[in-house]
């Protein structure tokens, strides 16, 4: 039952039609009950060349007028379906003599595949019509906004501090924590500035309202995250090679550069035969990470009880390449953080032999690396909380 | 400390420009912040000395004058003039046209125009202190010294560079001009030209004119005095005045100016007293009465208290020592013998005296520093000598100096070994003794330490600050410059480490809630008890840490919470956020008094991590409705943090202080309370302004880290069968929490998920009971499930949540 299954096929589904009238060598059966009630019957008059020709230019007229696909399929059932003009031809073709049989079944045939695929290119153009004009009805404005999803964000001082800290734990350093409430003993003690030193003046404290007997406060909000040199050193033996990040407390009268509460990253390597030079590679590379390839670094001679020697670490300007600009106050550079060897006595102090060991530490602000990098002109902006500049990171 | 270029130079030779001196000291260790230049506008050629050769009057007006001005080389100006105090003979500033001057009328720096005056052309300008940029002074003409020729560019006789030095505390040598010029010395290889500290010594013995007694040597180191006798106590001459101004200074009488101008030459501080009104002439130094009271200087009457040192005669305090001169023995009009004292005071009590009186003078700032007792004599010197100069008199013979604690000028070594340990670069010894010789430092011979590798130093008298052999290193890298100490990468071995979980957890913890759409704040430590008290129950946890000298009202104690900064936050950006939704969290400590023995322990500072969450759920927007954020946005945030940590929290009706009733859950972690989330009392809202619903949560991080533990996630196999859905509505009470149908539905075997999609109570629902709606996946791990086994698995789900929450399949 092939030629069954495929009219029963042809008559409803586009998509198989298009598919047998492509494909499937269909095999006409003559079906005389059927072709007996179909209009347009030319059983009459005896096929030749001529009239196949003549369907076949009649077709292709039509089928050019054909607009729609339901218009489509009505040309196909005239001329194609089971009692089209074409196929009547074919089915006539048993009638003829062998010669001209032969003659017309070839050229209806010929004209067969003709406007099967005449069919096929005419259905693609409609569909092509009619998707390009669906398309037009379904546009969207692809500039309006898209469905809103909540944008988080961190920190800039996280995400500094995070940055600082990668770029040490890269070179060997660990990231260690320690507390933000701190003994006098570890905040100035320790690191070589006994109590009533001028020294202590470069770190005016917020001191905890607990007295000793003595009427001295032991307690403090640390002034600095260099406290950790001694606990951590405390804690372990030689070699050590840590940042600390924190927050840090001073009295301290608030302007576009000061803020009495914020972030340090304390860095700290002991071992045996660590040199100043060590320092200098080690922060030429950390300013390399943060700052640019082809930043240079200056060191000059500054003051910390902590340290001996004692210096400040300057990158040229990152924004003028050392020729001078707002940012850089016109020298062409910028300091970035204090550093230098550790001091002997702070080394003793935890009991490091300090014939032996040697070592170095430096410590800086994030806040202030994130305002150079950003342009930001006011420290205060970064605890003020105000959403219009944290999103801006 | 100011450093004028022009006093500099008469201590060491400087060919440097003021901006290349500024930075040589600064690399150095001298910070110089600011160089401000005297003169640096005034060009060579039009702005000249003159000397004012007659004055005539202005035919057209009373006040106004005509000098003629002689400028050098048979060069004459006549010029119209409006100054009272022209006179011929003066030598004065002349500026030709075009000079660029300061106009009084237009306030700015302009060149000077030609001017027809009153039907006089003046041709040039004699000038006055304001047009020069020198002062004030726009009355008069300045009238200079006599001694610069007429014709001198003005510039080279009053042209300046003042650099203004940020001393560190360990160099109190650099806060004096001689000190600044050793630093000079060694950077540029010029060498410091000493003050001349000769003077006549007409007078008798001063042992038998005064007597001098230290009672407390700990605290008196040395003392050493002179005396002057017939003196003039009047103005200072001009070279002082301006120096002292330059300086920084106020000139006061000549006395005074001397030794105020000393003490910034060499950085010791100075006294001069009226030696009439000290009893007996005898002055002892011993440490204050309990409530002895001295006048001082600064018309203050100061009570005292031991350790204070004062200066006393035999009856009563007359000087705070170190600090401040007292009223009743200092220097007056009417002085004719003073007594000028140089004594080295301790640093430690000096500082606690000046700062427990809230007094700060510049002698006290620098004793405080620490200053080398040999300056005590030279300074005393040095005045001395001066004094005689600019007040006239006689001095006594010789001068008092009792120093019983003096020793020995400190000797340091530095070896060779030590520059490679510390710095990482190879000296020569050679190369080091040469750069600590230009510092001062000497070679001490009698050593025995000193050899080829090994130098023994004396440290000159100017410096305190040099003690150990590491002080010697610093010293010769600043000398030498660290742009000449090679850069290495560490060589040592990495340490082994051991990270930190808890650390890594809070960070994750971090990521994640950016991730859910919020936005990280850092806010301040320290709050006020009225914020902590709005967000906290009254039996909750310790009473906050207060800070003893808090600097403001708002910023008194440490937060137990971090609740508090985070509404205030909130508060803050509702006002400026347009009607956009905040999603808002922060992470950081809290600080918790440990109950027991508060003083002898540091606080517990907690980890914590708080979320707030009001106004619509999305940006303004043409797509999504904007509902108001509530419970549940918080929740959610919860939920997708609690993923990405791997970790289930449980979340069971609760009550806080803080949250509405009914709306608000406990949150347990492996049956740890974590923290709480909920929609915030409306109380506590008005409490911080905010008139909208915020929903917030509060983790511990320290709990929430504690209850996860540090372990690797286990793997379970991914089943490659197919998943069978089912969505069935039962009807429960009202009361049956959902997570209980969800937990009961998890448990079979076979349930691979299971979410509700649909509540409803209301018409078709009997009262007091809601319907939820279940989507179900149903999964074996060893096989495509059928329809009936499937069917088999509902029914025994159904059957169980009937019998323990009362269930019924919905119709």
């Amino acid at each position: 039952m092939i030629g069954g299954s495929c009219t029963s096929l042809g008559a409803g589904a586009d998509s198989l039609t298009v598919f047998l009238g492509q494909t499937y060598n269909c095999t006409i059966v003559p079906n005389a009950e059927h072709a007996a009630r179909l209009p347009g019957d030319t059983l009459a008059e005896d096929a030749t060349t001529e009239l196949v020709d003549e369907v076949q230019a009649r077709a292709q007229q039509d089928l050019r007028s054909a607009a729609t696909l339901d218009a489509l399929e009505r040309w196909r059932i005239s001329y194609l379906g089971r009692g089209g003009e074409l196929t009547l031809v074919l089915r006539s073709l048993g009638s003829l003599a062998p010669e001209a049989r032969r003659d017309v079944g070839a050229a209806a045939n010929k004209a067969k595949a003709v406007l099967e695929e005449g069919l096929a290119d005419r259905r693609g153009e409609i569909e092509d019509a009619a998707d390009a004009s669906s398309a037009d009805e379904e546009a969207i404005d692809v500039t309006l906004p898209g469905r809103p999803a909540p944008r988080g964000g961190l920190h800039p001082t996280t995400r500094m501090v995070r940055e600082i800290c990668d770029a040490f734990v890269s070179m060997g350093f660990d990231v260690v924590e320690g507390p933000e409430v701190e003994w006098d003993s570890y905040n100035f003690e320790a690191l070589n500035i006994p109590r009533d030193h001028p020294a202590r003046d470069m770190w005016n404290s917020l001191w905890v309202d607990y007295a000793d007997d003595t009427g001295h406060r032991p307690m403090l909000l640390r002034t600095h995250t260099s406290p950790m040199q001694a606990r951590i050193m405390e804690k372990t033996r030689p070699p050590v090679r840590v940042v600390v990040p924190g927050k840090c407390y001073r009295y301290e009268a608030t302007d576009a550069t000061h803020e009495w509460h914020f972030y340090q990253v304390e860095g700290l390597a002991v071992d045996e035969g660590i040199t100043f030079a060590d320092l200098k590679g080690t922060l030429y590379e950390f300013a390399r990470r943060i700052f640019g390839q082809e930043r240079r670094i200056r060191f000059r001679c500054d003051y910390f009880p902590f340290v001996e020697p004692g210096v400040d670490m300057s990158i040229d300007c990152f924004k003028c390449d050392g020729g001078g600009c707002r940012i850089c106050g016109g020298t062409g550079w910028i300091e970035i953080m204090g550093a230098g060897m550790v001091h002997p006595n702070v080394l003793e102090g935890v009991g490091y032999d300090p014939d032996v060991y040697t070592g170095f530490a430096f410590g800086m602000g994030p806040e202030r690396i994130a305002m150079l990098k950003h342009g930001i002109d006011d420290i205060r902006l970064f605890y003020s909380n105000d959403l219009r500049f944290l999103r801006q990171f | 400390m100011l450093v004028p270029l022009s006093l500099l130079r008469k201590y060491v030779p400087v060919s440097l420009s003021p901006a290349e001196l500024a930075h040589a000291l600064t690399m150095a260790g001298t910070e110089i912040g600011e160089v401000s230049e005297v003169g640096a506008d005034w060009d060579r050629d039009k702005v000249l000395v003159g000397r004012v050769l007659s004055v005539d009057p202005h035919p057209n007006a009373d006040r106004l004058t005509l000098p003629t001005v002689d400028l050098g080389g048979g060069e004459t100006k006549r010029v119209v003039c409006g100054a009272p105090n022209v006179a011929a003979g003066q030598k004065i500033a002349f500026a030709h046209e075009g000079a660029r001057l300061y106009s009084y009328r237009s306030g700015r720096v302009e060149p000077l125009k030609a001017a027809k005056i009153r039907g006089v052309v003046s041709a040039g300008m004699v000038c006055s202190a304001l047009e020069l940029g020198l002062g004030e002074d726009h009355e008069g003409i300045l009238v200079l010294d006599d001694d610069a020729p007429a014709g001198t560019p003005l510039v080279d006789v009053l042209g300046d560079a003042v650099l203004d030095a940020e001393v560190t505390p360990n160099r109190p040598d650099c806060l004096s001009v001689l000190g600044v010029a050793h630093e000079v010395a060694a950077i540029t290889g010029e060498t410091v030209i000493e003050p001349d500290l000769s003077y006549p010594e007409d007078g008798g013995p001063i042992e038998d004119r005064v007597k001098i007694e230290i009672a407390d040597p700990d605290l008196c180191g040395r003392y050493t005095a002179s005396l002057v006798e017939g003196v003039t106590v009047g103005p200072s001459p001009k070279w002082l005045r301006d120096a002292l101004e330059r300086l920084g200074q106020r000139p006061i009488n000549n006395i005074v100016d001397v030794t105020n101008f000393v003490m910034m030459e060499y950085g010791q501080p100075l006294h001069a007293f009226d030696l009439d009104t000290i009893e007996d002439s005898t002055v002892v130094i011993r440490t204050a009465r309990s409530d002895e009271s001295l006048a001082t200087l600064d018309d203050e009457t100061r009570t005292l208290r031991p350790p204070m040192l004062v200066i006393a005669d035999p009856s009563r305090a007359i000087a705070l020592a170190g600090v401040i001169g007292g009223a009743d023995t200092a220097v007056t009009e009417g002085t004719t013998s003073i007594l000028i004292e140089s004594a080295s005071f301790d640093a430690i009590n000096t500082r606690k005296t000046a700062s427990g009186l809230r007094i700060s003078s510049e002698a006290a700032y620098r004793f405080e520093r620490g200053i080398r007792a040999d300056l005590a004599p030279l300074a005393l010197r040095r005045a001395t000598k001066l004094i005689l100069e600019v007040a006239g008199g006689t001095a006594a013979r010789g001068i008092m100096d009792v120093h019983p604690g003096r020793g020995p000028a400190p000797v340091v070594s530095i070896s060779r070994r030590r520059i490679r340990q510390s710095l990482g670069v190879d000296l020569g010894m050679d190369e080091v003794e040469r750069v600590l010789g230009s510092l001062g430092f000497e070679r001490d011979d009698a050593s025995a330490s000193s050899s080829d590798d090994e130098l023994a130093m004396k440290v000159p008298y100017w410096r305190a600050d040099i003690a150990i052999e590491d002080d010697l290193v610093e010293e010769v890298a600043r000398i030498v410059g660290y742009d000449n100490i090679p850069t290495t990468m560490l060589s040592t071995p990495v340490p082994h480490h051991e990270p930190d979980p808890l650390r890594r957890t809070r960070e994750t913890l971090r990521d994640l809630l950016a991730a859910a759409g919020m936005q990280e704040v850092i806010s301040y430590s320290l709050t006020d008890s009225a914020t902590l008290d709005a967000v906290r129950a009254a039996d909750d946890g310790p009473e906050p840490i207060a800070i003893a000298n808090p600097m403001s009202s708002e910023m008194q104690v440490l937060r137990t919470s971090l609740r508090g900064s985070a509404l205030r936050t909130l508060a803050a950006n509702l006002r400026v956020s347009r009607g956009d939704g905040l999603r808002l969290f922060e992470i950081g400590s809290v600080y918790l008094a440990k109950d027991e023995a508060k003083e002898r322990d540091l606080p517990e500072e907690r980890q914590m991590a708080v979320g707030v969450l009001a106004g619509p759920r999305g940006d303004v927007s043409w797509l999504v409705e904007q509902g108001g954020m509530d419970f549940f946005d918080a929740k959610g945030v919860l939920e997708s943090v609690s993923d990405g940590l791997g970790v289930e929290l449980e979340y069971e009706p609760s009550s806080d202080p803080v949250m509405r009733p009914g709306r608000t859950a406990r949150l347990t972690c492996a049956g740890k309370p974590v923290g709480v989330v909920g929609e915030v009392d409306r109380d506590v809202l008005g409490r911080f302004d905010v008139d909208e619903g915020v929903a917030m949560f509060e983790l511990d991080v320290e709990a929430l880290y504690g209850a996860i533990g540090n372990e690797t996630a286990g793997f379970s196999g991914v089943s490659r069968f197919p998943e069978s859905e089912r969505d069935f509505a039962l009807l429960v009470d009202e009361t049956v929490p959902s997570a209980r149908i969800r937990k009961i539905i998890g448990q079979h075997k076979l349930v691979v998920r299971a979410a509700p999609f649909d509540v409803y109570s209301g018409e078709g629902v009997p009262a007091g009971k809601k319907s939820i709606a279940y989507r179900v996946a149903f999964q074996s791990p060893s096989g495509t499930l059928t329809t009936a086994e499937v069917d088999r698995a509902q029914g025994d789900l159904l059957r169980r949540l009937g019998r323990e929450v009362g269930a019924e399949l919905r119709g």
